[in-house]
C-alpha cells in the first residue's frame, strides 16, 4: 500500500543530522503530521515548526538522503489501521508487519519500503449484528469477526462518528476495507464503517468513564500474585541492571497473565530475544484457553538496532492497539521490555534538536512523557458499555543498575507496582530476582476483598505475616554476619530456617519447569499455608524447649523444597499428606520433651 | 563529474566544515586530495545543513589548511568489495590493505553500516560451542550466533582467553561447515596485535583470518569504521558464504572513547560521563549484527573485549554492553591476583542463551542443574567467607567449613587451568560432581534425585 500523498505545498530539506531533518517551505505543515522523506519515500513526522522551518524525526535510516529532496505531506498524523489480522503477528515501531517486510527483502530490513500495514487482501468471515434503522453510538459494536481461534474481534464504530443504520451488507466474508455498514449522523452526513479504522498513535482512544480496578492480573507468578499483586487495569514497573532477568520476567508475564489479549512491545532490545517469542510462544499452551498463547498475542519488535525514531513511537503503537481492543470490552495486558530505551531515544532526539538537557542528558519533558504513557493503563467501561482494562507493565533498565536514575525515579512516580530486581539474587541464581523488601504493591488494600472472597479469608493476613517474617530474617541475617549463625536464640534461628524454606520452596520458581512455570492461585495459597503450618508448629515445640536442630527434620525440610516440583497444580493431596507428616514427627518429638 | 572544492572553513580534531556545497548526500565518502603530495585521506559527511557540511576524516587531519586540499565528493557512502580473498588478509581501519598484498577487487560491495536483521528471518541460536574452557563451556556457555563480551581490566589476561576461546573453540558435529575468524583490533598497541597474529598462526587458522587493525596511534576516527569493516566482512562470510564465523573484537572501551571525543568535536549534548546519549544504539548497530538465519547455514558469533576502567562493571561502556549483548563473561582482578588463569569470576558471569542451549542432545541432562548447584553454592562460599573474616574460620560451623574447602577446591582446580589445555564438557561435568561431593547432599538443593542417582560419585 502506497501513502497517500496530499496534493499539498512539499517542503524542501535543508539539513540532515542522523534521524532529525529540517526542511524548508513548510507553513502549510501541521505539528504531528506524517510526512514522506526524500526521494526513497522515508517516513517521518513533524516534531517542531517555526515559521517555514520544520524539523522532521525519520523513522528510517537517513544515509543517502541529499538537501534538496522533497518532504511530502500526507495531510494526517501518525496514525495506526486498527482491525483484524493484528494478533498473532509481528509489526515493527509504525505497525509494519515484518512478515511482510520479509517478502520484500528476505533478511535485513531495508529503507524506503513505504507504510505497510495490517493484511487489506485477507477474506474474514464476518457476522454483522446490526440491522437498518438501528442506531449506532461512537465506539459501539456493529459486528463480529473471528480473529484466532480464542480471540473474537468486536468491529467498532469509530469512536469518532455516530447515527442510524442505514445499510448493512450480509454476513459474509470481507476484506478490512470492504464498505459494511453505512450510517448518517445527526448532521445529515453518511458515514461508512469498515472492518479497521484508523487512529493516530499520540492521542488516547476515548472510553466512558474510569472504573476502580479491583481484579487481581493472575500471572502464576508466587511473588507477584501472592506477595506483590498487580491489578487488572493497573500499572507495574520492573527494574533492573542487566543480567537480572527482567525479560525473563516480562516473557514469564506475557506467557501466564490471565488477561484476554497480551501487546509485547521489544522496545530497543535485543532481536534473538524477539525471536525466541515467535519460536516459543506457538508451541505453549494457554491454561484457560486450551490453545497456543500466540493466538491472543501482538508483538512490536523496535530491536536495539533499529532506527531510534521508531522506537519513541513503538510505546505509542503498543498502547494504540491495547485501546482497541479494550474497547472491544477485553482485560489487555501490555509488556513493555524496556521503557528505558524508549526514554534513552527521546533523549537521543532532544539533543539532535539541541534542547536544554536536565538530568544526565534528558529533556525535561520526561516526567510528563512517563506519565501520559502509564495513565493510558486503566480499567474503564468502554464506550460501547462493556468493561475493559490494560495492564502496564514496563521493564526499566537503570544505568549502572542505580535506582536513582531519572526514568527509574520517575516510573516510580507514576506506577503503582514496583518489583525490583537485585544483582545479588541474580548472582545466586534466584529467580525471579525480585528483592522482598524493596519491591512494593499498591494494591494491596483493594484487592484484598477480592482474595478474602476467591482465594482464602486470611490470604492477605497469611502474606503479610510471611512478608513480616522476611523483614525479620534480613535482621537477624546482619546479626548472623557479625556473630555467626550459632550464638543466636533458638527462636531466631527458627526464623531464619523457615526463611529459608520460604526463599528457595516458595519466591523461587523455575521457568523451565513445566509444572513450575505456572502455578495456579488455589496451589500458592495451599503451599505458603503449609509453611505457615510447620513454622506454627515449630513454635511450640519451641515452648517445649526444643532445639531448632531438633525442630528441623531433615526430610520433611527436603520435601517442603521440592513441594513446588512434587506436589502436582491439580493435586493438592501432597500438601495434605505433608501436613500429616509434620504432625506425626512433631507429635513423637514433643512426647519426648514434655516427660 | 562532481564539483570539487578548495576552501576548508573549519578544522576541529577529526572534523572538517566546507561551505557553499551542492549535490551531497548524507553518509557520502570525500577524498580529501592534499595537493602537493597527491596523498589522499578519505572522509564521511555527518551533518548537512544548508550548504554547509561536516565531514569526519578518517585519517589525521594534521596538515590540513583552507587551500592545500582538494575536497572531492565520490558519490558513493561507505562501501567496501567483499571476497573469499578476504581471508588470510590484513587491513587498516577503513578497509585498505596493509598487508603490502594487492587490493581487494570483486564486484559484490556491502556498505559497511549494514542493516538491522528482520527478526523474523533469525534463527534463534541453540548450538553450543565447546571452547575447552571449564568455566566458560559449565557456567556461561557460549552459543553460535551468540554476543558474548567478555568484561576485563587493564593488566588482566583477556586477550590470552581470547586467543584460548579461538585456538580450542570447536563447532561440534558439523566439523564439515566452514569455519573462520574475523578479528578487528581497535586501539590496540602493537603488542597486542602481535600476540593475537601469532595465536592465530599457531591455531592454524590464519589463512582463515580477516584481520582489520587500528592501532593505538592511528586516528580515532578510523576506530569507528574498523568495527563496522570487520562485521560487514563477517556477515559476507557468514551470510553469503555459508561460514560460522567467531568475530573477535579488542577493545571496545577505545571505541567508545572515539566516539565520545568525536562527539565532543561535534559539540553534542554528553549524557553520563561525557558519552554521548546515542551511545547505547550505536553499540547495538555492531553487537547486533551477531547472530543466525533461519534455513541457511553460517553464524556470526561475537566476542568483544573490553577493559572496565577502573574495574567498574556500572561504568557506561561495560553497563550499555551488558544492555545488549546476551551475557558476559566477567573477569576478576581478585582471581587474577591469585594466579588462577583464566580469572573467570563466574558470579557475575552469565550466558542468556545457555538456557536453550545446553542438556540433553546439546552437552548432557545434568548440566543445568550442576551450573545452578555450583553457582548457588559458590554464591553461599563468598557469604561463608565474608563471615569467616569477622569470625575466624575456626569458629565456623562444620556445613560452612565444609563450605570454604568447597571454594578452594573450585578455584584451584576447575577455575583454574592451563593456557593449552582443553577440557571437554563431559570432563568438566565430572569435575563439577566431584567437587559438589565436597558439600554434604543436603546442601545440594538444585540437584534432582534422579541425576544425584546417575552421576553422583559414588566414592565420595
Amino acid at each position: 500500500m502506497a501513502v497517500k500523498e496530499e496534493n499539498k505545498e512539499k517542503g524542501i530539506i535543508s539539513a540532515i543530522n542522523g534521524p532529525v531533518i529540517k526542511g524548508k517551505n513548510m507553513t502549510t505543515f501541521k505539528m504531528r503530521e506524517m510526512v514522506t522523506v526524500g526521494e526513497q519515500r522515508l517516513i517521518g513526522e513533524v516534531i517542531v515548526l517555526e515559521g517555514d522551518v520544520g524539523t522532521i524525526q525519520v523513522y528510517e535510516e537517513t544515509e543517502g538522503l541529499k538537501t534538496g529532496e522533497e518532504i511530502t505531506p500526507t495531510g494526517r498524523p501518525l496514525s495506526l489501521k486498527l482491525g483484524p489480522g493484528m494478533l498473532k503477528n509481528m509489526f515493527d515501531g509504525i505497525q509494519r508487519p515484518l512478515e511482510k517486510i520479509q517478502e520484500i527483502s528476505p533478511i535485513f530490513i531495508p529503507e524506503g519500503i513505504g507504510l505497510l500495514s495490517i493484511d487489506d487482501k485477507k477474506l474474514w468471515p464476518a457476522v454483522m449484528t446490526v440491522k437498518p434503522g438501528d442506531v449506532l453510538l461512537a465506539g459501539s459494536i456493529f459486528g463480529t469477526v473471528q480473529e484466532t481461534e480464542v480471540i473474537q474481534n468486536r468491529l467498532l464504530v469509530p469512536p469518532t462518528v455516530s447515527g442510524t443504520v442505514i445499510d448493512v451488507v450480509p454476513d459474509g466474508s470481507y476484506t478490512i476495507e470492504d464498505v459494511l455498514v453505512t450510517i448518517r449522523d445527526a448532521k445529515n452526513e453518511t458515514h461508512e464503517l469498515k472492518m479497521a479504522h484508523e487512529w493516530p498513535v499520540r492521542t488516547p482512544r476515548p472510553n466512558a468513564y474510569r472504573r476502580e480496578t479491583l481484579v487481581p492480573l493472575i500471572t502464576g507468578q508466587r511473588v507477584i500474585d501472592i506477595f506483590f499483586p498487580i491489578a487488572k487495569g493497573g500499572t507495574a514497573a520492573i527494574p533492573g541492571g542487566f543480567g537480572t532477568g527482567k525479560t525473563m520476567t516480562q516473557h514469564q508475564l506475557a506467557k501466564w497473565s490471565d488477561a484476554d489479549i497480551i501487546v509485547y512491545i521489544g522496545c530497543g532490545e535485543r532481536g534473538n530475544e524477539m525471536t525466541e517469542v515467535i519460536e516459543d510462544f506457538p508451541k505453549l499452551i494457554d491454561p484457560r484457553s486450551g490453545k497456543s498463547i500466540m493466538e491472543r498475542t501482538v508483538l512490536i519488535a523496535n530491536t536495539s538496532n533499529m532506527p531510534v525514531a521508531a522506537r519513541e513511537a513503538s510505546i505509542y503503537t503498543g498502547v494504540t492497539i491495547a485501546e482497541y481492543y479494550r474497547d472491544m470490552g477485553y482485560a489487555v495486558a501490555m509488556m513493555a521490555d524496556s521503557t528505558s530505551r524508549w526514554a534513552e531515544a527521546l533523549r537521543e532526539i532532544s539533543g539532535r534538536l539541541e534542547e536544554m538537557p536536565a538530568e544526565e542528558g534528558y529533556p525535561a519533558y520526561l516526567p510528563s512523557r512517563i506519565a501520559e504513557f502509564y495513565e493510558r493503563a486503566g480499567s474503564i467501561e468502554t464506550l460501547g458499555g462493556d468493561d475493559g482494562s490494560i495492564t502496564i507493565i514496563g521493564a526499566v533498565s537503570p544505568a549502572g543498575g542505580d535506582f536513582s536514575e531519572p526514568v527509574t525515579e520517575n516510573t516510580k512516580r507514576f506506577v503503582n507496582v514496583f518489583l525490583a530486581l537485585d544483582k545479588s539474587l541474580a548472582y545466586a541464581r534466584h529467580y525471579p530476582a525480585i528483592n522482598w523488601l524493596e519491591s512494593y504493591s499498591g494494591y494491596i488494600k483493594i484487592l484484598s476483598d477480592w482474595y478474602e472472597d476467591n482465594v482464602a479469608e486470611d490470604c492477605i493476613s497469611l502474606r503479610n505475616k510471611m512478608l513480616e517474617l522476611m523483614y525479620e530474617e534480613n535482621k537477624l541475617q546482619e546479626m548472623v554476619m557479625l556473630v555467626g549463625e550459632d550464638v543466636l536464640p533458638d527462636d531466631q534461628r527458627w526464623v531464619l530456617e523457615i526463611a529459608k524454606i520460604i526463599k528457595v520452596g516458595y519466591l523461587q520458581q523455575n521457568a523451565y519447569n513445566k509444572d513450575d512455570t505456572y502455578v495456579p492461585l488455589e496451589k500458592q495459597y495451599a503451599m505458603l499455608k503449609a509453611i505457615e503450618y510447620l513454622y506454627e508448629r515449630g513454635r511450640e515445640g519451641l515452648k517445649l524447649g526444643i532445639p531448632t536442630s531438633r525442630l528441623k527434620n531433615v526430610d520433611i525440610f527436603s520435601q517442603f523444597i521440592k513441594m513446588k516440583y512434587t506436589i502436582p497444580n491439580d493435586d493438592l493431596s501432597g500438601i495434605d499428606k505433608l501436613k500429616d507428616e509434620i504432625d506425626q514427627y512433631f507429635e513423637v518429638l514433643f512426647k519426648k520433651y514434655e516427660n | 563529474m562532481k564539483k570539487e572544492y578548495l576552501q576548508i572553513d573549519k578544522v576541529v580534531g577529526p572534523l572538517i566544515q566546507i561551505s557553499d556545497v551542492d549535490d551531497v548526500f548524507y553518509g557520502e565518502v570525500v577524498d580529501i586530495v592534499e595537493i602537493s603530495t597527491g596523498k589522499i585521506k578519505k572522509g564521511k559527511v555527518i551533518k548537512i545543513e544548508e550548504k554547509n557540511v561536516i565531514i569526519q576524516v578518517f585519517q589525521n587531519t594534521a596538515g590540513l589548511a583552507a587551500g592545500n586540499s582538494i575536497i572531492k565528493f565520490t558519490g558513493e557512502a561507505f562501501n567496501l568489495p567483499m571476497s573469499l580473498d578476504l581471508q588470510g588478509r590484513i587491513f587498516n581501519g577503513i578497509g585498505e590493505p596493509i598487508d603490502n598484498g594487492s587490493d581487494i577487487f570483486s564486484l559484490v560491495e556491502a556498505n559497511i553500516n549494514g542493516r538491522p536483521i528482520n527478526p523474523m528471518s533469525r534463527e534463534y541460536p541453540r548450538n553450543f560451542i565447546q571452547t575447552g574452557i571449564s568455566s566458560i563451556d559449565t557456567l556461561a556457555t557460549l552459543i553460535r550466533g551468540q554476543k558474548l563480551p567478555i568484561f576485563s581490566g587493564n593488566g588482566l589476561p583477556h586477550n590470552e582467553l581470547a586467543a584460548q576461546i579461538v585456538r580450542q573453540a570447536r563447532l561440534g558435529d558439523n566439523a564439515d561447515e566452514e569455519f573462520g575468524v574475523v578479528f578487528a583490533a581497535i586501539g590496540v598497541k602493537h603488542d597486542d596485535e602481535k600476540f593475537f597474529r601469532k595465536s592465530f598462526d599457531e591455531a592454524n587458522v590464519m589463512d582463515r583470518v580477516v584481520m582489520f587493525v587500528n592501532y593505538a596511534d592511528d586516528p580515532i576516527a578510523e576506530r569507528i569504521t574498523t568495527p563496522r569493516c570487520a562485521l560487514t566482512a563477517a556477515e559476507y562470510l557468514a551470510f553469503e558464504k555459508h561460514m560460522h564465523i567467531l568475530v573477535v573484537m579488542t577493545d571496545i572501551t577505545s571505541y567508545c572513547e572515539a566516539l565520545r571525543e568525536i562527539s565532543s568535536a561535534r559539540e553534542e549534548v554528553p549524557s553520563r560521563k561525557g558519552y554521548p546519549g546515542y551511545m547505547y544504539s550505536d553499540l547495538a548497530s555492531l553487537y547486533e549484527r551477531a547472530g543466525m538465519l533461519k534455513d541457511q547455514v553460517g553464524s556470526i558469533t561475537f566476542l568483544p573485549i573490553l577493559t572496565m576502567p577502573n574495574d567498574d562493571i556500572t561504568h557506561p561502556i561495560p553497563d550499555l554492553t551488558g544492555y545488549i549483548t546476551e551475557g558476559q563473561i566477567v573477569l576478576g582482578r581478585d582471581l587474577f591476583q591469585r594466579s588462577i588463569y583464566p580469572p573467570v569470576a563466574i558470579l557475575p558471569s552469565l550466558s542468556r542463551l545457555m538456557k536453550d542451549g545446553v542438556g540433553e542432545g546439546f552437552t548432557r541432562g545434568d548440566h543445568a542443574e550442576v551450573a545452578n548447584q555450583l553457582f548457588a553454592s559458590y554464591s553461599k562460599v563468598q557469604e561463608v567467607r565474608d563471615l569467616s573474616q569477622i569470625i575466624g574460620e575456626e569458629d565456623l560451623s562444620q556445613t560452612d567449613k565444609k563450605y570454604m574447602a568447597f571454594g578452594r577446591a573450585f578455584e584451584a582446580k576447575f577455575l583454574n587451568q592451563g593456557f593449552d589445555e582443553g577440557r571437554n564438557i563431559i570432563e568438566s561435568l565430572d569435575l563439577g560432581w566431584k567437587l559438589l561431593a565436597l558439600l554434604p547432599l543436603t546442601e545440594l538443593d538444585r540437584l534432582s534425585p534422579e541425576n544425584i542417582d546417575k552421576y553422583f560419585p559414588k566414592e565420595a
